[in-house]
This record gives structure tokens, C-alpha cells and sequence, in this order.
């Protein structure tokens, strides 16, 4: 008796437990009411065992809607977007309820978001800023790393400029709406959507996500050298580091823009589409340092090309190159030097991996050549070669000739071979 | 001190028997003659194979670490070893292609009918050693084609029923294809395989010689002219062996055989990865058969297929005459023909596609 009680007792709880009355009403009423059950099906919050009540509050038990959506069984309703951080920090703060879920996960959101213009503009009132659903989005919130996520990096650029590229939506706070064109036309993004890097800098690489704000003209190189380490120490041991501080121009962005960063050549240093004759006159210091990294840059840059043409025509030849084609690799990795030394604005610095990678360049060069005359010399001694088997044949067919001209034997077949 | 006399040789050699036979010898002469040549050709590229082979082993060192590098040594830096290793491949492809024709015509013109028919089964053995010189050579140089095409070939040997994983293991001499499978197919390359394929080409030649050249059976009963062997035709092989040469030449001179790029065990596989030619009409075969055909696995049926048809192949002189000993003519050249569109359509399909 005492066990059949205790039994029904548990399938009683065990009912109550995986009981849930706002899904089953609201995918009951249907139309806008029912739309956030069908979507929090695919959300991350749904697989993790979270339901509507964990954020909306009320008592998902009780099948009397008074009940289930009263103030005393904590039902907060629709949440309004000022509250809208506070509540997902409610669990997003607690590192001891989230590291349950991801062990690696951070916890400190809400303290990036309050710094964050965004943050501060909620906080001031203005509820047209975005918070976390606006990137996240609500009731069908993906995990971060999923591709369909509004924040995977693919897509992350589509989501901020939502709002950004809305001209009528940033109209009241003064700011452009050209960065995803800008953005669009750039190295970075060719690499995002073309090579498929997911490394590629997108908005929230440069800008911070949760505490996303714009750099400030003296934080530019920190922000671009997260990345391009080496440039960044170079530049900012550069006579241009102290001169742009002082012009209060922000270091990498002066020459290379900042959504629309294109791909760097030789010729931003001299010709018509140079940046350097923007500041510097041709005959000042600056102006030949200029020019003089232009021509040795391009003198490497084009000893490589014609090393790389011969080499690949020994290798079209079908000529075994793959040494010298492996050097040429190092000669490239020179000219990446080279150009990469080019921030420090000192020829001598250019000057040094130039040096190596002509060097290179020569000895590539030399090695396609003489694959070439390989092949030459190949071709000669096949049609020597040649000549002499084919007047061997000759020889034989004329002797050939000579023993057949006397009568053939003949006999039965089968005779003495079956 | 006094030369010795040609009789002193003769006495210790029996070579005037060996001349008497030599005189002798007759080889048939009809319209169908040129297809003997191919089996002098085949053990003229296999020699060629003998002695090029021995050359690269001068250079040749057989580790993971260092046999790539050494056949690029070969290629780059020792005098004409880019020739002796670009004649080693081309001659071994030229070699099985010749054997294959040699077997065609054969089976054409029914030379493997009584009492040649072990002939026949030590020629299907060598053509089976050939192919299984081909398997191990690829994989020497240790390149990125060789090291996958080795994979797949040996995952396909693992997937045999019953006996495949212990093949499989015993060919790559471990779990996956590496340093162990390289010193093995070495081993298998100039030391087994050499070895059982002296034994079987000797047995194979001294039956030809045993039992004369078969004239085809639709001459039968006819006076069919008679070629002496020597000079006659001895003369024209050696003309068929120039041009072979020739081509070889030619090949080796204007279309060098590729070295690629160094094995990397740990890189994904490149596309497009397919075996030599003489295995791609099998191969395209399993690809093309469904993962599963009724209850049994695809490449399961597939590979029972294949044992099948080899063993119907190998057996042919036995199913090729009635009870009563008389030749199934027809039947056979229609196998043959069957066999030759199967194989030479799946190869084509299998290399572009």
C-alpha cells in the first residue's frame, strides 16, 4: 500500500515537473501569441532546459492563466527594453549557473555593456540603442557559434548594419551609414566571405562586441596591431608615430582608411595614387625615402615575377623545379618583409629583407634557366637518339630484305606444333 | 696460356644443341603474326625495367624521411637520372599494357588451348605480378598521390570479408599506410616480386619453347607458311623492340615522369585521387555500385564480383573446350571481347570522371 502510494506520488511530480501551461496555451491561441513558442523550439535556451517562465516569471504549473500570469507567482510580462540586460545578466552574470552549461564561457557582458555607447545611451533612456536581443535575437537566440547566429561572423556585419546602414535610424545620433559598403569593398571582408577566413576582423574585432564603441584616434594602432603585430611595432617606432600624435591623426587609418581598408601595394608610396606626396614634397627627406622603398619594393616585386615565369615554364616543361620553386616561396616571404618594414619609414629597414630576397630571386632565376637548358639539351639528345634507333631499323628491315630474298620454307601447320 | 677451343665451351655447354634448336625454330607466318611480337616486347620492357630498376637503387633509400628526397636527388642531380627514373615508370606502363595485349591475342587467337594451357595460367600469374609491381612501385617516392592512392588500395583490401583486415595489416605493416608499409612494398618491389617473377617467366618461356607457337585453329589443316625464328623473326622483334625504345625516349624526354610534392600523412586528401590506369576500371566499378544491394554491403558484392570474373579469367582454357575436347570458339572470343569493351570503357569513364 505504503509503495503503491509512494509510486503515484512520483509519477505525480515527475508530471508536474515536465509540466509547461505557457507553451500549451500560447501554442493554443495562435497568431503573434503563439509565434515565440515557435520559435524558442530551435533556441539555445530551450536545449539547455530553460522555459518562458525562467524569463518571463509566473507559475508554468498551474493550468488557470489568473495563476500561471499573476504578480504573485512573479510574472514580469513583456520585458521593456531598458530591463532587457539586467534580466539576461540575471544568469549571464552568475558564473556559477553558466559554467554548468560552458565551462569557458564569460560572465562579464553586462559590465562590457554598461561601458559601451550603446549601454550608456540605455541608461540615459534611449531606448533605440541596441541591447542584447537586437543582436541575439529573442526567443530563437542560436549559440554564437552557430552559422545561422545573427553574431556568427559571417553575419554579424548583415546585424549591425541593421541599425547602422538605417539612415532614418541614425539620423538623431549624427552618424554615417557608409561603413558596410565601405566595409564591403575591403580586404577584410574578401577574406571573410571569399577565403573564407573566420578570423577576418568584422565589426565587433574592431569595435568590441558587448562593449562596442569606437576607437579613439590614440588607441587605432592597439586596435588594428591586435592583428598586425609586427606593423604596429614598427609604426610606433616610427618618426611618423610622434608626428601623427601630435596632428592628432589616428596611425593606421591615415593611410589605410577604416572600414574600407584596401589591399596595400607599392604604390601608395610613389605615383600618381601615392598617399606619401599627400604630406611629403617630392625633394624633402620624406618624399626620396619614399620613392627610394617604392623602387626597392618593386625592383624585388618584379625580380620574383620573372623568376617565378621562368621557373614555371620549367615546370610546364615537365622539369623537376620544385627546389627552386620552394626557394621562390622564401623570396615571396621577403617581399612580405619588406613591405611589412615599410612602417617603420626607414629605408634601411626595407633595405635588408630586399636584399635577401633578390638574392633569392637571382638564384631562382638562375636554377629556371638551366632547367630550361636541361630541357633543351633533353629534346637535342631524344632527336639524336632518335635518329640513331630509327637507322638501326633501317639496318635491320634492309637485312631483313636480304634473308628473305632467298625462297621461304614452308610446311603444314600442325605438322610437328599443335 | 692456350684459349680454349669452341669445342671445349660446346662440351661443357651443350651450346650446339641450343644452336640446333635455335635453327630449327619456326614461328608461323599468317595475318595474324604481328600480335607475337607483344610477348617479346612485354619481356623486352620488363628487362628494361630489370636494369633501371637496379640503377635507381644505387640512389634510392627507402624511408619516410628520405625517399622523397632521394628521388629528387635522382631527378636533379645525378647525371641522367632523370632519364633512368622516367624510363622506369613509362616502361613499367608500357610493360603491363604490352602484357595486356599479349593476353588479348591470345585469348584471340586460342593459343591457350591444349597443351598450352599452363602457359596461360603462368601468364595470368605474371600479369598478376605485374600489377602487383605497379602497386608497390607507386608508392616509393613517397609523394602526396602515391601515399593516398596506397590508402584507398589498402582500405579497399581491408574491407574483404573475413580475411581483409589481416591483409590489410599485413601489407601496411600496421594500422595506416607509413614508415613500416614503405620498407614493406620495397621489400615486395626488388626482392619478392623479382624473385617469384624469374621463377614463373622461366616456366612461362620454357613452355613456349616446349610446345613451338600456336597458329590460330582456323588454319587448321592448311599449309601455313613457316618464318624461320632465326634470323627471320628474331630480326623483326628486335626491330619492334627498337621501336619501343623509341617511344620510350620519347616519352621519357618530353613527358618526364612528375614527382609531386612529399607525402604529408597528417594533410587531407587531395581530389581527384584515383590509382594507376590498369586498376581504374575496378575501381570506377566500386565507386558506381550502391552502399548496399539487398541485405549485403555494395563493395562486398563488388568485390566478389571481381574475384569471380578473375577466377572465370584465369581458368579459361578449362571452360573454353566441351567435354569432348572441342574448342567453344566463339563463346571465348565473345568473353574476350566482353571483357576488353568492360575494361577499356570503366578505365576511360573511371580517368574522366
Amino acid at each position: 500500500m505504503t509503495l503503491r502510494l509512494l509510486l503515484t506520488m512520483a509519477f505525480a511530480m515527475a508530471a508536474m515537473a515536465a509540466k509547461d501551461t505557457c507553451v500549451e496555451c500560447h501554442t493554443a491561441l495562435g497568431g503573434e501569441l503563439q509565434a515565440p513558442v515557435t520559435a524558442f523550439a530551435g533556441d539555445v535556451h530551450k536545449r539547455a532546459g530553460f522555459s518562458c517562465a525562467d524569463c518571463h516569471g509566473g507559475d508554468r504549473n498551474s493550468d488557470d492563466y489568473e495563476v500561471s500570469m499573476s504578480k504573485g507567482r512573479g510574472y514580469l510580462g513583456k520585458i521593456s527594453r531598458t530591463d532587457v540586460p539586467k534580466l539576461c545578466a540575471r544568469c549571464h552574470s552568475d558564473a556559477a549557473l553558466i559554467h554548468k552549461f560552458k565551462p569557458q564561457q564569460r560572465v562579464d557582458q553586462l559590465a562590457q555593456y554598461v561601458t559601451s555607447v550603446h549601454g550608456k545611451r540605455l541608461a540615459a533612456g534611449d531606448t533605440a540603442v541596441a541591447n542584447c536581443v537586437d543582436c541575439h535575437s529573442v526567443h530563437d537566440i542560436r549559440d554564437v557559434k552557430d552559422p545561422l547566429a545573427p553574431v556568427y561572423p559571417t553575419r554579424v556585419v548583415e546585424t549591425c548594419t541593421r541599425c547602422h546602414a538605417d539612415a532614418a535610424h541614425m539620423a538623431k545620433y549624427k552618424l554615417p551609414t557608409n561603413q558596410r559598403d565601405e566595409y564591403r569593398a575591403s580586404v577584410h571582408w574578401e577574406a571573410l566571405s571569399k577565403r573564407k577566413d573566420l578570423s577576418a576582423p568584422t565589426c565587433a574585432s574592431c569595435h568590441g562586441n558587448h562593449g562596442a564603441a569606437p576607437p579613439q584616434v590614440a588607441s587605432v594602432a592597439a586596435v588594428c596591431g591586435t592583428c598586425h603585430a609586427l606593423q604596429q611595432d614598427l609604426y610606433n617606432n616610427s618618426p611618423h608615430k610622434p608626428a601623427f600624435d601630435a596632428m592628432g591623426v589616428a596611425g593606421c587609418v591615415a593611410c589605410h582608411s577604416n572600414h574600407a581598408v584596401h589591399a596595400p601595394s607599392e604604390a601608395l608610396l610613389a605615383g600618381d595614387k601615392a598617399l606619401c606626396s599627400q604630406c611629403h614634397d617630392a625633394d624633402s627627406a620624406g618624399g626620396k625615402t619614399a620613392a627610394e622603398m617604392h623602387t626597392q619594393l618593386q625592383s624585388l616585386a618584379d625580380s620574383l615575377t620573372r623568376s617565378n615565369d621562368i621557373v614555371a615554364r620549367a615546370r610546364r616543361a615537365g622539369m623537376e623545379v620544385s627546389e627552386a620553386a620552394m626557394r621562390l616561396a622564401d623570396g615571396q616571404e621577403r617581399l612580405v618583409k619588406a613591405r611589412v618594414a615599410v612602417h617603420n619609414f626607414r629605408t634601411a629597414a626595407v633595405a635588408a629583407p630586399v636584399k635577401e630576397g633578390l638574392a633569392i630571386a637571382a638564384e631562382t632565376h638562375r636554377a629556371g634557366q638551366d632547367a630550361l637548358a636541361e630541357r633543351d639539351f633533353r629534346r637535342v639528345g631524344l632527336g639524336v637518339s632518335l635518329a640513331a634507333i630509327f637507322l638501326t631499323m633501317a639496318g635491320l628491315w634492309l637485312a631483313i630484305r636480304s634473308v628473305e630474298a632467298k625462297p621461304p620454307g614452308s610446311q603444314t601447320a600442325g605438322s610437328d606444333q599443335p | 696460356m692456350a684459349t680454349p677451343a669452341p669445342g671445349w665451351f660446346d662440351e661443357r655447354l651443350g651450346l650446339s644443341s641450343i644452336r640446333k634448336f635455335v635453327a630449327h625454330k619456326t614461328v608461323p607466318s599468317h595475318s595474324g603474326t604481328m600480335w607475337y611480337y607483344f610477348g617479346g616486347i612485354t619481356l623486352f620492357l620488363f628487362v628494361i625495367q630489370v636494369v633501371t630498376g637496379v640503377l635507381l637503387l644505387l640512389y634510392y633509400r627507402p624511408t619516410t624521411s628520405e625517399a622523397f628526397e632521394s628521388v629528387q636527388f635522382i631527378m636533379t642531380r645525378v647525371k641522367f637520372g632523370w632519364l633512368i627514373r622516367s624510363v622506369h615508370s613509362w616502361s613499367a606502363n608500357l610493360m603491363i599494357l604490352a602484357a595486356f595485349v599479349h593476353m588479348f591475342s591470345v585469348v584471340f587467337l586460342h593459343a591457350y588451348r591444349r597443351p598450352r594451357e599452363m602457359a596461360w595460367f603462368s601468364g595470368i600469374g605474371l600479369l598478376a605480378l605485374a600489377m602487383a609491381f605497379g602497386f608497390s612501385g607507386y608508392l616509393l617516392p613517397w609523394n602526396t598521390i602515391s601515399y593516398f592512392a596506397t590508402k584507398v588500395g589498402t582500405d579497399m583490401a581491408a574491407s574483404v570479408p573475413m580475411i581483409g583486415p589481416y591483409m590489410a595489416r599485413f601489407l601496411r605493416g600496421g594500422e595506416d599506410v607509413g614508415g613500416a608499409t614503405l620498407t614493406r612494398f620495397f621489400g615486395f618491389h626488388v626482392a619478392v616480386l623479382p624473385g617469384i617473377t624469374t621463377l614463373l617467366l622461366l616456366m612461362h618461356l620454357g613452355l613456349v619453347q616446349r610446345f613451338g607457337i600456336s597458329s590460330p585453329p582456323k588454319l587448321e589443316g592448311k599449309r601455313i607458311a613457316q618464318m624461320p625464328f632465326f634470323p627471320n623473326f628474331f630480326l623483326r622483334e628486335l626491330m619492334a623492340w627498337y621501336a619501343a625504345l623509341a617511344l620510350l625516349g620519347v616519352l621519357a624526354a618530353i613527358f618526364p615522369w612528375e614527382l609531386g610534392e612529399k607525402a604529408d600523412p597528417f594533410a587531407s586528401a587531395p581530389a581527384g585521387i584515383r590509382p594507376e590506369w590498369y586498376f581504374l576500371a575496378p575501381f570506377y566499378t566500386l565507386k558506381l555500385i550502391p552502399s548496399h544491394i539487398w541485405v549485403l554491403e555494395g563493395e562486398l558484392v563488388g568485390f566478389a564480383g571481381f574475384a569471380l570474373l578473375a577466377a572465370f579469367w584465369a581458368t579459361l582454357p578449362l571452360w573454353a573446350t566441351d567435354r569432348d575436347g572441342m574448342l567453344r570458339a566463339r563463346r571465348v572470343t565473345g568473353a574476350g571481347i566482353l571483357l576488353l569493351a568492360y575494361y577499356s570503357t570503366f578505365s576511360i569513364l573511371g580517368y574522366w570522371r
